[in-house]
């Protein structure tokens, strides 16, 4: 048994919470679409929680995180304020991002959540630019890069490890493994089960890790974070995991593309149960827990709710720092 | 005023914003021996390795690595060795670069330029002589800088270093080892104004890159014939100086566009509807684009000849715009 199964009880109270936060947060993001509410498309990690939880435990105030389209849990995990992460779901003026982001681009720079990126693999490079810069700047900061199982098939993937490497760059690459792209599962799209194989082609550390148990996950990350922190270059963490609901925009868990068989087999591994297998966490504080959570949820939907739509003229803003376009 | 050339130029531009700004770094293919074009060539021996690398070939992550950087606050300056390789990073150029400020509403901003060398070499055939300044020209969130000569691309580089948006820098292979004035003491060249390379009253010539060249050894052989013509060149693509067009095209009633990259979909389209567009009345003839032809860029010379525009087809283009 790793030592980190020896937290006490109140950090595990306090992961439960956050595992729960996630998961309250991204089913009511996943009702809101459903009742219209929420414009164009939502991607929700229900499922995955564990893994966003578990690496941001890993982590400082100060270190620095790019998502991906499937960015919610890890910009809250960052510290970002619920109600105006949901502001922004709902595209109004008090979003985190003004409106004009939405959920497949979260951003809370200040919180250093960087960027949540739309197309899949991307943010790989942009992570191994940030990294260089602290490098160059001598901070003791790591930054981490989140990415599915697919996106480890494209070019950005393979460039990224490699100059990460080469440079001795403080990131950690946290693969999300569910499964699947879309409706693609793995077998189909990846020549290896384990993407963290690949880590052997660039001579970093490459870990396999139980991305439902949330304990697992912060163990293996924080090794791969103090390896980034003291200077030794990049690590691959593979979380395997699985997310509960659909692709996006309200599609179905289960059929045509995955059976149901696999979906309930894989909710006997959910997050929450597995965090307290133990059984270290009283009826009564998962209780308490719950009622907490569930009020911050509430509340942040009525601030979304409440919020202002974006003034129009907000439209032609944030394009350019120094505007200097033609006196036209 | 002492003469250097183009390239030099750059490279100076590049050791006064690095000696000015420690945040400011180059790297790319082959930029510690200044490879393939000479403008990074010496750095390295006054900035170290730190601040002058060479990477692997990976230009999706070579201009990543910038996006990322620039974000935390460094001023990254990417060599693209050939523009036709920007493909490779259109998405972190136009998809990130030039988005991720605008979808983070404000948060977060990308002072980088990316540098890369455009159009004809020589014998270089399809895949390494493209123009493709019009494809970013649709692009918000982006500027793009296409000097001409060395004084521009001195003042423009600086300019482009000192930004706090994302640039794409965009020079021609034709131009590295052309020689020009430049003053010794440091000056930059604003972006989105254009500049007057020669005034006349018959026509507006608007000119990008080598094609200014081009467009003054032509009005010198028209002002032969009585014909004097306005050269124009916007020297940033965007921003565009619209009123320096718009105005000049006001005085003299005619307007001729002239580009390296292919006439359809290209700079000339743009530049010509938005004269259109806003001063179609004060025309007193149609608008000439004068661009490649829409083909790929062959190898044998004579067919290369061929696809670009020069000083005669020029004059024969003004020739008949002044018949009407
Ligand atoms: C480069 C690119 N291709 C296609 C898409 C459309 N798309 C969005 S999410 C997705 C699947 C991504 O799968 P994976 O990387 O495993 O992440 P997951 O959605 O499973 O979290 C695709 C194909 C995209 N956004 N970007």
């Amino acid at each position: 048994m790793s030592e980190i199964r020896k937290i006490s009880e109140s950090r595990l109270r306090e992961l439960y919470k956050r595992l729960l936060m996630v998961r309250r947060f991204e089913e009511k993001v996943d009702e809101l679409f459903r009742k219209g509410k929420i414009y164009g498309t939502v991607h929700v990690s229900v499922g995955q929680e564990a893994v966003a939880v578990g690496v941001a435990e890993a982590l400082r105030a100060d270190d620095l995180v790019i998502a991906t389209h499937r960015g919610h849990g890890h910009c809250l995990m960052r510290g970002a304020d619920p109600r105006l992460m949901m502001a922004e779901l709902l595209g109004k003026a008090t979003g985190l991002c003004g409106g004009k982001g939405g959920s497949m681009h979260i951003v809370d720079a200040k919180r250093g959540m960087l960027g949540a990126m739309g197309i899949v693999g991307e943010g790989m490079p942009i992570a191994a630019g940030v990294g260089l810069a602290l490098k160059m700047q001598k901070r003791e900061q790591v930054c981490v890069c989140f990415f599915g199982d697919n996106a480890s098939n494209g070019g950005p993937f393979h460039e990224s490890l490699n100059v990460s490497a080469l440079w001795k760059l403080p990131v950690v690459f946290v693969c999300e493994n569910n499964l699947y792209g879309l409706s693609v599962p793995l077998k189909k799209t990846s020549a290896v089960e384990d993407i963290a194989v690949q880590a052997k082609a660039y001579d970093i550390p490459g870990i396999v890790v139980d991305g439902m148990d949330v304990l697992a996950v912060y163990d293996e990350a924080r090794k791969a974070v103090r390896r980034a922190r003291r200077g030794k270059g990049p690590s691959l963490l593979e979380c395997k995991t699985y997310r509960f609901l659909g692709h996006s925009r309200g599609d179905p868990a289960y059929g045509p593309y995955r059976s149901k068989e696999e979906l309930v087999a894989w909710k006997k591994r959910d997050p929450l149960l597995v965090i307290n297998k133990d059984g270290r966490l009283s009826p009564e504080d998962v209780k308490e827990v719950e009622k907490e959570v569930s009020e911050m949820i509430e509340q942040a939907v009525r601030y979304a709710e409440k919020s202002p739509e974006p003034d129009a003229g907000t439209v032609l803003e944030d394009i350019y720092v120094q505007e200097r376009c033609s006196p036209s | 005023m002492r003469e250097i050339k183009y390239a030099e130029a750059l490279r100076e531009a590049l050791a006064e914003e690095m000696r000015r700004d420690e945040r400011v770094f180059v790297f790319g293919e082959d930029v510690e021996l200044g490879y393939a074009f000479t403008v990074c060539k010496g750095l390295i021996d006054e900035f170290g390795p730190e601040r002058v690398f060479d990477t692997p070939i990976c230009e999706q992550t070579i201009v990543g690595v910038a996006v990322g950087s620039s974000m935390m606050g460094m001023r990254p300056v990417p060599e693209i060795q050939f523009c036709d390789l920007l493909p490779l990073c259109m998405d972190q150029i136009c998809n990130q670069a030039a988005k991720l400020r605008y979808m983070s509403g404000g948060q977060v901003s990308f002072p980088l330029v990316v540098r890369s060398p455009a159009g004809r070499w020589g014998g270089f055939a399809a895949q390494h002589s493209q123009t493709l300044d019009a494809w970013f020209m649709n692009v918000p969130g982006l500027k793009v800088a296409v000097p001409a000569t060395p004084y521009d691309a001195k003042g423009l580089l600086k300019a482009a270093i000192r930004d706090e948006d994302p640039v794409l820098f965009i020079e021609r292979k034709l131009l590295y080892q052309i020689p020009g004035p430049v003053p010794e003491e440091e000056y930059i060249v604003s972006f989105g104004e254009a500049r007057t390379h020669r005034e006349g009253s018959d026509l507006t010539i608007v000119a990008i890159g080598r094609m200014v060249g081009i467009a003054l050894e032509a009005s010198e052989v028209l002002e032969r014939e009585g014909v004097t013509a306005t050269v124009l060149d916007p020297r940033t693509l965007i921003p565009l100086d619209k009123k320096a067009i718009l105005e000049s095209v006001t005085k003299t009633h005619r307007a001729v566009i002239v580009e390296e990259g292919p006439k359809t979909g290209g700079v000339g389209g743009e530049i010509a509807a938005l004269i259109a567009e806003e001063v179609l009345d004060s025309l007193d003839a149609p608008i000439r684009r004068i661009a490649a032809l829409d083909a790929p860029i062959p190898f044998n010379s004579a067919l290369e000849d061929s696809v670009f525009p020069n000083a005669h087809r020029v004059v024969e283009v003004v020739r008949d715009l002044m018949s009407f």
